[in-house]
């Protein structure tokens, strides 16, 4: 993995749609993240590369990309466990949405989807967003909080968006963090707009379209689950339609 | 709810409901098979066990209905992630497609219940 010199091979997406990979020589360092490999490119060897990051800690979502043809974030993942047995690292922007430039994706087609989703909270109490009278009592126990939970640490990475078939088939495909988002919604008690986003996330665009194949789940950086926020969906409206709930 | 993400949900739940019916057809199929068959398979046997009697008739129907419908939806689905083929006049032509497929079985079951 590390070459004799301690020299990492690393080639790099440059360029749009149209473009090429292009190869580097940066210094092998311990404990090195991919992250620092490409901020090492860009302050050392090309201040042209472009590619997106904020906090480094693995908070912000924003430094996702394509690790060895795999979506990862970046700035949590060490290069020692990353880089293959042929001692190569290539870097792509994330895959299944629009390229800017170099490592940096356009994601407003991704947050667009969370929009499409209603995946914005509304209180049930005050629609005009007033604060509301009386505040609810949601105990932590309760079933529908624990749903709710399990889908909430979302930091918006785009990582299981760009690892879904599903996405890259149907682009329409609102995916799977926009449906996880919309699940902690549903399972929101405070939330009134329970119907409207039952709607949204109906059909072949919505979550209909999952083959629960789970890659989402699996290459979820935060360990989150949303292939069974989308089964959580798909059960709801389900029953919903059978015992003629309006859905 | 859009008419057209209605239909398309309406779809997942016929194949989701077929696929539950289907489950248990094939092994009541699968069972009379093994019955039948150590007996030895005869022309006269099966038309013994099947010739009016509704029961098997509507066994056969509602099996054919839900296979056609079942392999009809699942078809589209593929067709539509794989060839791009979606859209209203796809759904129809698939519907059809499942319909005629669950006829020829009727058709069958209904010959050997009176034949
Ligand atoms: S489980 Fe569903 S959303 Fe997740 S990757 Fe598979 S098809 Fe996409
Ligand atoms: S669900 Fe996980 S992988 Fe998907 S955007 Fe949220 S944090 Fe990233
Ligand atoms: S830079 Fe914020 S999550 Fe990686």
């Amino acid at each position: 993995m590390v070459e004799a010199a301690g020299t990492l091979e690393v080639s790099i997406w440059r360029g749009g749609a149209e473009g090429a990979m292009q190869r580097y020589q940066v210094p092998a360092r311990g404990n090195q993240t991919v992250l620092d490999i490409v901020t090492h490119i860009q302050r050392e060897l090309d201040p042209s590369l472009a590619y997106r990051f904020a906090c480094r800690v693995g908070m912000c979502g924003s430094c996702a990309m394509m690790v060895n043809g795999r979506a990862r974030w970046t700035c949590r993942t060490h290069a020692s466990r990353v880089i293959g047995a042929d001692g190569r690292l290539g870097l792509r922007p994330l895959a299944n949405l629009p390229v800017i430039r170099d490592l940096a994706t356009d994601m407003a087609p991704f947050f667009d989807k969370w929009a499409r989703a209603r995946g914005r909270f509304q209180p049930k109490d005050a629609p005009d967003g007033a604060v509301p009278q009386e505040f609810h009592v949601v105990p932590p126990a309760s079933k529908q909080r624990r749903e709710a939970d399990a889908g909430i640490e979302c930091i918006g990475c785009g990582v299981c968006h760009a690892s879904c078939d599903v996405v890259a088939w149907n682009p329409d495909y609102l995916g799977p963090a926009a449906l996880n988002r919309a699940w902690t919604l549903v399972n929101d008690v405070r939330d009134g707009a329970r119907q409207e986003r039952m709607e949204a996330v109906a059909g072949d665009a919505g979550c209909h379209s999952c083959h629960s194949t789970q890659s989402c789940t699996e290459r979820c950086p935060k360990q989150l689950d949303p292939s069974a926020a989308i089964a959580g969906l798909k059960r709801s409206l389900f029953w919903d339609t059978l015992l003629g709930r309006r859905a | 709810m859009n008419r057209v993400a209605q239909g398309q949900m309406h779809l997942w739940i016929a194949q989701r409901v077929t696929a539950m019916v289907l489950a248990l057809a094939v092994t009541v199929h699968l069972v009379t098979i093994i019955l039948a068959v150590r007996g030895g398979l005869t022309a006269a046997e099966i038309l013994g066990r099947l010739r009016g009697d509704a029961l098997w008739l509507g066994f056969y129907a509602v099996f054919a209905l839900c296979a056609g419908l079942h392999g009809a939806i699942g078809l589209r689905n593929i067709a539509g992630e794989t060839l791009g083929w979606r859209g209203r006049g796809f759904d129809l032509a698939w519907l059809g497609i499942g319909l005629a497929t669950a006829g020829f079985g009727i058709r069958a079951a209904w010959g050997l219940y009176a034949a």
